[in-house]
């Protein structure tokens, strides 16, 4: 049936089942097409000088060089894989068994924290800003997704409106916004009323849509990050409009004697920050271990076998979803009371796509790929764009972020620092056991 | 009513919304008859369709103002520009984006994430290859009104979407209905596996609906931007209708996803009529949430594999 089988294929055909020839081909391409998303731009009245600029240019050679080095290297690694391999083993069991012991590993976060505390004082003013705006805060928006799209195998793409919902909530509970409160808080006992808004839009929002298929929950979520950010604009009686909302007040702290303000300098900010990602880090360890994480885990490798088993499916959903809400909502108080404005243009449905990516980057379901991915995938825009080699644009940025997605499926699903469980679920769900998401619909195959 | 006094004016750039929205729809859910998948990608099928009719009517009119014959040629050119980006487009995407995951059996979690990268990458790209200004196609033909029905205008805009949109559909129920890739295409809706054990080339026939769907998202792509211009993020908004109008006709179900279409451009002009038009969008994503509740199958619900 297909031409592949037939005997007499042409010369052409004959390459491309050549699996290094086709290699070949691929690592030349996608060079080729790192050229042109590095190179200069274009525009509607001469669509094709970007392209031209990037290719009909000495540097293209480079590019190809590049791709011809990275073809060299998987044919090296294809070849003597298996050398390559004991090496590696070699070289990762022996911190491996190191960190088994409970009391190394203490020792390693312990040197870890004090690291995190001990370095920004060195860093100046702007890395300060960018440890904590750009940084800081999508670690934890990273934690928050990954107990959704990691722990309980959901795709929400409208993170980001739950974000909205925190820092809307915080400025309403300290009297920013054109409709006052009942009464007027500190940023710190708005708190609990913004989380629980963000918690209760998820439950409202997930509760309907997680009875459905999983993409029918991505692209309700996709809507919804959409809606908030026209209800947002136009609601202006409520939220300021376009306009946004001004005077959010910073976080302060009255017992007795002890009185502190967080001003707007970065530093303090960050502190609070790398407590609230340790709080995190440990509950959402232990949320892991708990029997809401196994029963996370079961929904994954088998949603029928957990609903036959007893498993409130929709619930734990459901469960996750609001998690990941109250966590988003969470940071969005943080970052009004930074910041102390906000607007509707701050919660677009891209930002939403970018927590997906530093999620997926980093290892779904492995709270240190999360932490990591975020910290690493947010750190590095700004070190490329203040350094001079490289000419990155920032507008262009989610080119890259939207090629790197694709291609982490494709070669490395289970992120760089993957979940060990996770990854075994994948390779599983790939033979054809399991599924590795929770993507059906709850309660059996309901269209 | 708010809509009573306006009702038929509504009504009309209703079905003509509509019709655009029922392309775009068709492109879902082909591919969701084929592979059980929503692509999330679609939309930038649908955002190249519009750039490959601005490109072609660019450089064929310029500043020049045809009529009569040239008018019908042209706009045929610029389908036929949108489509074939289209087209090609959607081919790519699911080389790139799909098939090496299918390959290896990945998780359907590992797709949508997959298409939405593929997306995000293709219409940043766009914007930077083509400029993030928005720009508007030089008309083919001069807009006015062609006569009235119950006081409503209908525009020459109009007439040429419901003329476009009809032979593609008609055309595309034949290439359902009566080609060998049709049947092969409702085979593999069916049971994929079945498919294969009888000889169907399943990778080709998931190709070929992708590009099928892409011809007509980018034909969609074009006829959209003939009115609103073209703009790299162009394919957001009209593609989650779209979605909304395949979900509401039923997903899978050819027929739907154009019964879906026309009845959500209608209904969102209504609702617009009662409030304003910035809450366009609202109306349709709480349309799409009503569905899910009430009705998650659809109006003519889901017949996969029965697509024609």
């Amino acid at each position: 049936m297909s031409a592949g089988l037939q005997p007499h294929a042409g010369s052409a055909a004959r390459l491309w089942r050549n699996t290094d020839a086709r290699r070949l081909f691929g690592c030349v391409v996608g060079a080729l097409v790192v050229a042109v998303i590095t190179g200069p731009s274009g525009s509607a009245s001469s669509p094709t000088s970007g392209v031209t600029g990037s290719l009909f240019r000495p540097r293209v050679l480079v590019f190809v060089a590049l791709g011809l080095a990275l073809w060299a290297v998987m044919t090296f690694r294809r070849r003597f894989g298996e050398v390559i391999r004991r090496t590696n083993d070699r070289v990762v069991t022996a911190p491996r068994q190191l960190l088994a012991n409970r009391w190394n590993r203490y020792v390693v976060y312990l040197a870890v924290f004090a690291f995190a505390i001990w370095y920004p004082t060195i860093l100046s003013g702007y890395w300060q800003e960018v440890l904590v705006d750009q940084v800081g805060v999508f670690v934890l928006l990273a934690l928050g997704l990954n107990v959704v799209v990691g722990y309980a195998g959901l795709l929400d793409l409208g993170y980001i409106a739950f974000y909205a919902i925190g820092a809307y909530s915080a400025a309403y509970w300290t009297g920013a916004l054109p409709i006052h409160p009942p009464m007027h808080l500190n940023p710190f006992w708005a708190i609990p009323f913004a989380v629980l808004a963000a918690m209760l839009a998820g439950v409202v929002l997930g509760a309907p849509t997680l009875r459905l298929r999983g993409d029918y929950l991505a692209i309700v979520t996709l809507g919804f990050g959409e809606i908030i950010q026209i209800v947002a604009t136009n609601l202006t009686g409520v939220t300021g409009g376009s306009q946004g909302v001004i005077g959010i007040p910073h976080f302060s702290f009255h017992a007795g004697a002890l009185k502190y303000v967080w001003h707007v300098k970065a530093l303090p900010y960050y502190y609070l920050l790398l407590v609230f990602v340790v709080i995190a880090l440990a509950a959402f360890r232990s949320l892991e271990r708990s029997r809401i994480g196994r029963c996370w885990a079961a929904i994954r490798e088998d949603e029928v076998a957990a609903e036959a088993s007893g498993i409130n499916v929709l619930k734990y959903k459901v469960m996750a979803f609001s998690i990941g809400a109250s966590t988003s909502g969470f940071a969005g108080i943080l970052t009004a009371s930074k910041i102390g404005f906000i607007e509707p243009g701050d919660f677009t449905v891209q930002l939403s796509i970018l927590i997906l990516v530093l999620v997926v980057f980093g290892g779904m379901g492995s709270l240190l790929g999360a932490a990591m991915g975020a910290a690493v995938l947010q750190w590095l825009p700004q070190f490329l764009r203040v350094h001079p080699l490289f000419g990155f644009q920032p507008q262009d940025l989610f080119i890259y972020l939207g090629a790197l997605l694709v291609v982490m499926m494709i070669f490395r699903p289970a992120g760089i620092v993957p979940s060990r469980r996770r990854r075994s679920e994948i390779g599983l769900a790939e033979h054809g056991v399991g599924t590795a998401d929770a993507m059906s619909a709850a309660g059996g195959p309901v269209a | 009513m708010c809509f009573t006094q306006n009702f038929w004016n509504l009504f009309i750039s209703g079905i003509a919304n509509g019709l655009v929205y029922a392309l775009i729809a068709l492109g879902y859910t082909l591919v969701y008859g084929v592979l059980q998948l929503i692509n999330f990608a679609h939309s930038e099928v649908f955002m190249s369709g519009g750039f490959g009719g601005y490109f072609i009517l660019n450089a064929l009119i310029g500043s020049s103002q045809p009529s009569g014959l040239a008018s019908v040629g042209f706009v045929i050119l610029g389908i036929v520009g949108g489509a074939v980006a289209g087209g090609v487009v959607a081919f790519l995407l699911e080389r790139v984006a799909y098939r090496p995951l299918r390959r290896r059996n990945a998780p359907r979690l590992a797709f949508l994430i997959s298409a939405i990268g593929a997306s995000y990458f293709m219409y940043n790209l766009a914007g930077k290859e083509f400029g993030r200004d928005a720009v508007s196609i030089p008309s083919p033909f001069t807009n006015g009104t062609v006569f009235t029905v119950f006081g409503a205008q209908v525009q020459t805009y109009y007439i040429v979407i419901a003329v476009a949109t009809l032979i593609m559909l008609v055309l595309l129920d034949r290439v359902v209905a009566g080609t060998r890739l049709g049947k092969g295409i409702r085979a593999v809706a069916q049971d994929a596996q079945t498919a294969s054990l009888m000889g169907v080339n399943i990778d080709r026939v998931i190709s070929q609906t992708f590009v099928l769907g892409g011809l007509l998202g980018g034909a969609a792509g074009f006829l959209f931007g003939l009115n609103a211009g073209v703009v790299y993020t162009m394919g957001f908004t009209p593609s989650l209708k779209a979605f909304t109008a395949a979900v509401l006709g039923g997903i899978g179900n050819i027929r739907g996803a154009v019964l879906g279409g026309l009845v959500l451009g209608v209904a969102e002009n209504l609702g617009v009529a009662c409030t304003q038009s910035s809450w366009r969008d609202v109306i349709a994503f709480g349309i799409l949430v009503l569905v899910l509740l009430i009705r998650p199958t659809g109006i003519l619900g889901e017949r996969l594999g029965r697509s024609a």
